[in-house]
């Protein structure tokens, strides 16, 4: 996985995120304040328009400048999240140019470090954590297995998706849901379905390349 | 005099607060970080920075919250501004600014004014 590789996959987010910016938003009016879809694409809009300052950059300070972006544009919960996700990302990339399927999965790791700390939160909560952790122990047991990082993460994928699902049977703890108590019971979280739209794309784009 | 930032998801809601807080302490220095750039609801880390940079003296600054994003983004700024006299503080929005207001017109000191505020957390209206 190499700059060139990032910086599409990076494209390509933007570009599901806005396709369906109202579908997640729809999931947010449910259980949230109804923003996450607007949100998210406003910040990855942001996105886009840096992309090409970030032609000659290593993939460290690339992750690091989307976190960058989406922190000062998204105005909502999922900007210091994925922010913070992207940074720490970023931070565990410095200098590099390509990335090997540990060095990938080490990257996820640190991303979802980020968000349980930013967000004080663990799986279970009805969160983004809720698609992130299935799909990071599925990718690091693929690799530790054997699999290449293509095969690894479409099981993480499937294990997100699985994850999603699971959000609808569990009340939320964390977040504007949690006000709702069990009536958040039988709703997908959305920021478990906008993780899980990244991770999607990822494969999506290592799938093409 | 240690500064105050009020922060919301609302433009309204952190102007009211402020304009509240200022009923009791005319010369408390205050400022507002609600809503985002374009005036629509949720947070701005540049807004907030901004009135954090508007209200800071040596003396300090506190910072207070409504939920979530703004809690979220004030954290990320304390960590990259690195300045141990700005902090952010855990308590009802309009108790806290109001006696953070009246309490740092009064000269208290940053470290005073913490813990003061954190009483807030447990009077009762009635």
């Amino acid at each position: 996985m190499d700059t060139k590789t990032i910086l599409a996959i990076i494209e390509a987010i933007a570009k599901r995120i806005e396709e369906q910016k109202d579908f997640l938003t729809e999931l947010d009016n449910e259980i949230g304040d109804g923003d996450h879809g607007i949100n998210l694409a406003r910040g990855f809009k942001a996105v886009e328009e840096k992309l090409p300052t970030f032609a000659d950059k290593d993939i460290g300070a690339i992750l690091k400048g989307v976190g960058t972006a989406l922190v000062s544009t998204v105005g909502g919960a999922s900007g210091p999240l994925y922010g913070t996700a992207f940074m720490k990302a970023g931070n565990v990339c410095k200098g590099k140019t390509s990335l090997t399927a540990y060095e990938f999965a080490a990257a996820l790791d640190a991303a979802i470090n980020g968000v349980k700390m930013r967000g004080k939160a663990v799986e279970g909560e009805k969160t983004m954590l809720d698609a992130l952790c299935p799909a990071y122990k599925t990718i690091k047991s693929g690799i530790d297995g054997g699999k290449n990082l293509v095969d690894a993460l479409a099981d993480g994928v499937d294990a997100a998706a699985k994850g999603v699902e699971y959000t609808k049977t569990i009340i939320a703890t964390k977040g504007r849901a949690s006000y709702l108590k069990e009536r958040s019971l039988g709703h997908q979280d959305p920021g478990a379905t906008s993780s899980l739209y990244m991770l999607q794309t990822t494969l999506e784009v290592l799938r093409g390349a | 005099m240690v500064g105050i930032v009020i922060v919301s998801h609302s433009q309204k809601l952190a102007e009211g607060v402020v304009e509240v807080a200022r009923m009791m302490a005319e010369n408390a220095s205050l400022a507002a970080a609600g809503g985002l750039e374009d005036g629509n609801l949720g947070t701005s880390y540049d807004k907030i920075l901004a009135a954090v940079e508007e209200v800071y003296s040596f003396d300090g600054v506190i910072i207070l919250m409504d939920m979530g994003s703004a809690v979220m983004t004030t954290e990320m700024i304390l960590e990259d501004l690195n300045r141990p006299n700005v902090k952010m503080i855990d308590c009802p929005l309009v108790e806290g600014a109001v006696l953070a207001a009246v309490e740092s017109a009064g000269g208290r000191s940053l470290e005073e004014l913490s813990e003061l505020i954190k009483d807030s957390r447990t009077a009762n209206k009635f």
